[in-house]
């Protein structure tokens, strides 16, 4: 008995792994049953399922991905700290080489696909559906079952670390060191299914808004009359309908290399590991623009609405954003220069890199001339906007040395590498979604998050951003590789390396102000009452904050770029505003538990397949199958606002 | 739901030339979205093809395109499954002229059709896989199986949803939904007979010649 209690543990619980397992086993267990008795002793159980867990709503969908983008930037935070303390001195033991790959991989994974993705998704359901002036987006239940899709993949994925052992081949995972000859744990399974589960959501996500954009705008609201940012998430979209299905090739051919035992990527008899690393990039390298339009969408707004002038050549950042999306299907192969394509190859590959530098100076340089003898006022989210102009810029031209073919070469792969990348993912995503976290968070929440801590987690997030990285440039023309958990003393790295781990507890101590911040405003932050708090440009800004569920008792019709403002300087805001006589009852989608259900019936069967459990499997598959009859047959899933309901609604906020 | 009703107001007379299935706004979205769904299926085949390219002359000394492929097993494969696209298109004919029993009537030819696809198509695999040509054998055999293998299932699941739609149009009859829904599984079925037109093309028949 207490033998096989103990074996269980150690191969399932990972007990024989030591302190630092048995710290997170006990601090995971100690938050869920907090959780749980919080749950219960306020009677916040139905409260949860009928609000939170069924609800097809895009604000609430929106803000679930917000809380958990947030909780994913702390874990992959929390790795890069432990990382970082490894590097800070030469022949450090703080973690042996096993745990720095576990760790490098989880985190590198972590902040690509449930920080960043969750992050994009969070604002495009805050806030497309009301730029636009619709109800919802096209396909709510679909929006819902794309979140839970989400969320049990990175839960998946995280619970690997108690639970099996995480993967540890590096977020890109390439095979034959991620076939199952050379890696046996269960890790890499949840790291395929993990991604797996949570890409199907993706692809519905990128369908679902680009039907949104193209069918569900309000009347008057053309193309060229769209807010940038619905813009910018129309090109991500996209972007992400091509390029995630490589993804979904990629994960499952290796995953059946692994599980059935075929022959895709494998050394032996006639595999081809290249084949995966092609597919992974087709998908990868977009995805990072995937990750990235979203956030120049983010700046756009920000900057006229700062700057108070309307933005800059809206034309050509429209053919910017569209010229993006597309090159960035021809870059793919500059992440494998040195695997011996052949000068050809590497030339078509190394131009088509540098040409996405043209529209993305085009942008850098409307966001300037609109800034230009703008009226600047700094709050938050300009204050990240305008950081993120030079971060961006340096990220830049170290992206178009490394694309010089010849000279990638000797950066390949090195802690030059390394630096380039963040700058670009941090001063870019990073930066852009904070940005858009500030500025839309009183739409969400109906108040403000405070200045003052804000500035302090700026300040300590960006000087320590250049501490941490900037020596890492130099560290990769010494030679540093990336993924080394260690190095001998006689290097001369350590003082680099020693600076760098200062600027990452920087950027920690930020993230806490950050976390102080948002606890606090929650109690003391200044509430929006206006719903219009930073004198705004969009339609979003003419309504209430929070927006009521229904978004918009009547659907405006709209007849400029940038109408709630040219409303605001024509003096004609009231038309904005509800009429009595014009409001109709309002048919909404009706709340559905199916889309949590699927989730749990798709993390099922992933727990099934990554131990090779197939009953578990086959039962979680049913589930699935099950929960895709029951929606087949559904007929009533619309319910109708009464008109005295909206009447009353509207009235209470003081609109009528 | 009818989040796009003022389009709704506006539109409704302009829309009643239209097909059935296009006359509601919200059934027209949704097979908008179905669109974009098939663009990314298509990718996802696309993917699998590059794949089979790569590795079909990687047999590891196991059999060879020419030597595994039964000429008149896939001939038959491809006329039953040409077939069925065009009988899956009677039926949405017979949709649009409201003809309820021909409609569930094609439905019904059609399922056969694609059960008997899939059913000449196992049988090509198990005979395979007794001869020794698994799909653990060599890369060529691992992306065939694969690319054939996904298309075989997508049309498997093409015929359990055409029969959950066929029991919807049994119950409630043809009406703006069931119309949606006949329209877009057809679309599905002749999505896949595309699909399998570059098999029989770029599997198939130039392994044999190959
Ligand atoms: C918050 C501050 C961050 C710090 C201090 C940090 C630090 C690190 C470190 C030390 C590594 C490992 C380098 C190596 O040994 O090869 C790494 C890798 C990586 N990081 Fe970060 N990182 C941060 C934020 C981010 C963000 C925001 C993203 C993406 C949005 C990101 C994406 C990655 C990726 C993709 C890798 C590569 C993982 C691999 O080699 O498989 N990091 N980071
Ligand atoms: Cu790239």
């Amino acid at each position: 008995m207490w033998e096989g209690f103990r074996h269980f543990a150690d191969t399932y619980l990972m007990w024989n792994e030591g302190p630092l397992i048995w710290m997170s086993d006990v601090l995971i267990l100690l938050t869920s049953i907090g959780i749980v008795a919080v749950l219960t002793y306020f009677k916040k159980w139905k409260w949860l399922w009928d609000e939170w867990l069924t609800t097809v709503d895009h604000k609430k969908i929106g803000i679930m991905y917000l809380i958990c983008a947030l909780l994913m930037f702390f874990r992959g935070g929390v790795d890069a700290l432990l990382m970082r303390t490894q590097l800070a001195l030469p022949n450090n033991h703080f973690l042996d080489a096993e745990h720095y790959d576990q760790i490098f991989t989880t985190h590198g994974t972590i902040m690509i696909l449930f920080m960043a993705m969750p992050f994009i998704f969070a604002l495009f359901n805050i806030a497309v559906p009301l730029q636009i002036g619709a109800r919802d987006v096209a396909f709510p239940y679909l929006n819902a079952i794309s979140f839970w899709l989400f969320f049990f993949g990175a839960l998946l994925f995280n619970i690997s670390f108690v639970f099996g052992g995480s993967p540890d081949a590096g977020w890109t995972s390439y095979p034959p060191l991620s076939e199952l000859a050379f890696d046996k744990g269960p890790g890499e399974n949840f790291y395929l299914l993990g991604l797996q589960i949570s890409g199907i959501g993706s692809i519905a996500t990128g369908i679902n808004f680009m039907a949104t954009i193209l069918k569900m705008r309000a009347p008057g609201m053309t193309l060229m009359r769209m807010p940038l940012f619905t813009w910018s998430v129309l090109a991500a979209c996209v972007v992400i309908i091509f390029a995630f299905p490589a993804l979904t090739v990629a994960l499952a051919l290796l995953l059946l290399d692994r599980i059935v035992g075929t022959h895709f990527f494998t050394i032996l008899h006639g595999g081809n590991p290249m084949m995966f690393i092609n597919l992974f990039w087709i998908w990868g390298h977009p995805e990072v623009y995937i990750v990235i339009l979203p956030a120049f969408g983010v700046f756009s707004e920000v900057v006229a609405t700062f700057a108070r002038k309307r933005i800059f050549g809206y034309g050509s950042m429209v053919v910017a954003l569209m010229a993006i999306s597309v090159i960035s299907f021809f870059v793919w192969v500059h992440h494998f220069f040195t695997m011996g394509a052949g000068a050809d190859v590497n030339t078509f590959f190394a131009v088509a890199t540098m040409a996405v530098g043209i529209p993305t100076g085009v942008k850098v340089f409307n966001w300037l001339f609109t800034m230009y003898r703008g009226r600047i006022r700094m709050s938050l989210p300009m204050l990240w906007t305008v950081a993120f102009v030079p971060c961006f810029a340096i990220g830049g031209a170290t992206g178009v040395m490394l694309a010089v073919a010849p000279a990638d070469y000797q950066y390949h792969n090195s802690y030059f590498l390394i630096a380039h990348f963040h700058q670009v993912l941090i001063g870019g995503t990073v930066f852009g979604m904070l940005a858009g976290m500030y500025y839309w968070w009183p739409k969400m929440f109906g108040f403000l998050l405070d200045e003052r801590l804000g500035r302090w987690a700026f300040w300590f997030f960006n000087i320590g951003f250049y501490v941490c990285f900037m020596p890492q440039y130099a560290l990769g023309f010494m030679g540093m590789q990336r993924r080394m958990y260690t190095y001998p003393a006689d290097l001369g790295w350590g003082t680099l390396n020693f600076i760098s781990t200062i600027g990452a507890y920087l950027m920690g101590i930020g993230f806490l102000f950050m976390v102080a911040q948002i606890i606090y405003s929650i109690r003391y932050g200044q509430r929006d009452l206006t719903g219009d708090p930073w004198d705004g440009r969009t339609l979003e800004w003419s309504l209430p904050s929070p927006v009521p569920h229904y978004n918009f008792a009547v659907i405006p019709t709209v007849e400029d770029r940038d109408y709630w403002w040219v409303l605001k300087q024509q003096g004609r805001t009231q038309e904005l505003r509800p009429r009595p006589e014009e409001i109709q009852p309002i048919h909404m989608p009706k709340n559905s538990g199916r889309p949590f259900l699927m989730g749990v019936a798709f993390f099922v069967a992933g727990i099934g397949f990554v131990f090779n459990w197939y009953v578990l499997a086959v039962l979680g598959l049913l589930g699935v199958v099950a929960c895709m009859v029951a929606r087949a047959f559904e007929y009533d899933d619309e319910y109708h606002i009464p008109v005295e309901e909206v009447q009353h609604t509207e009235a209470a906020l003081g609109r009528l | 739901m009818a989040v796009m009703e003022h389009h709704l107001h506006e539109a409704s007379g302009a829309r009643r030339h239209l097909p059935m299935e296009y006359r509601d706004v919200h059934q027209s979205l949704r097979i908008l979205g179905f669109w974009l769904f098939l663009a990314t299926d298509m990718l996802l085949f696309a993917c699998l093809f590059a794949t089979y390219l790569v590795l079909r002359t990687h047999t590891d000394g196991g059999p060879t395109p020419r030597e595994l492929f039964d000429v008149p097993g896939f001939t038959a494969e491809t006329f039953i499954l040409l077939t069925s696209s065009f009988t899956g298109g009677l039926a949405t004919l017979a949709m649009r002229n409201g003809k309820k029993g021909q409609l569930i009537g094609w439905l019904a030819v059609t399922m056969l059709l694609g059960l008997s696809f899939v059913a000449l198509e196992a049988q090509e695999f198990v005979k395979d896989a007794l001869e020794g040509a698994t799909m653990q054998r060599s890369a060529f055999l691992s992306s065939f199986f694969t690319l054939v293998g996904t298309h075989g299932s997508h049309v498997s699941v093409g015929i359990v949803w055409m029969f959950l739609t066929l029991l919807q149009v049994l119950r409630r009859g043809i009406t703006p939904i069931t119309a949606r829904k006949v329209f877009i599984v057809n679309l599905y079925w002749h999505f896949l007979d595309v699909v399998w037109v570059f098999i029989f093309t770029i599997v198939y028949l130039s392994g044999v010649v190959m």
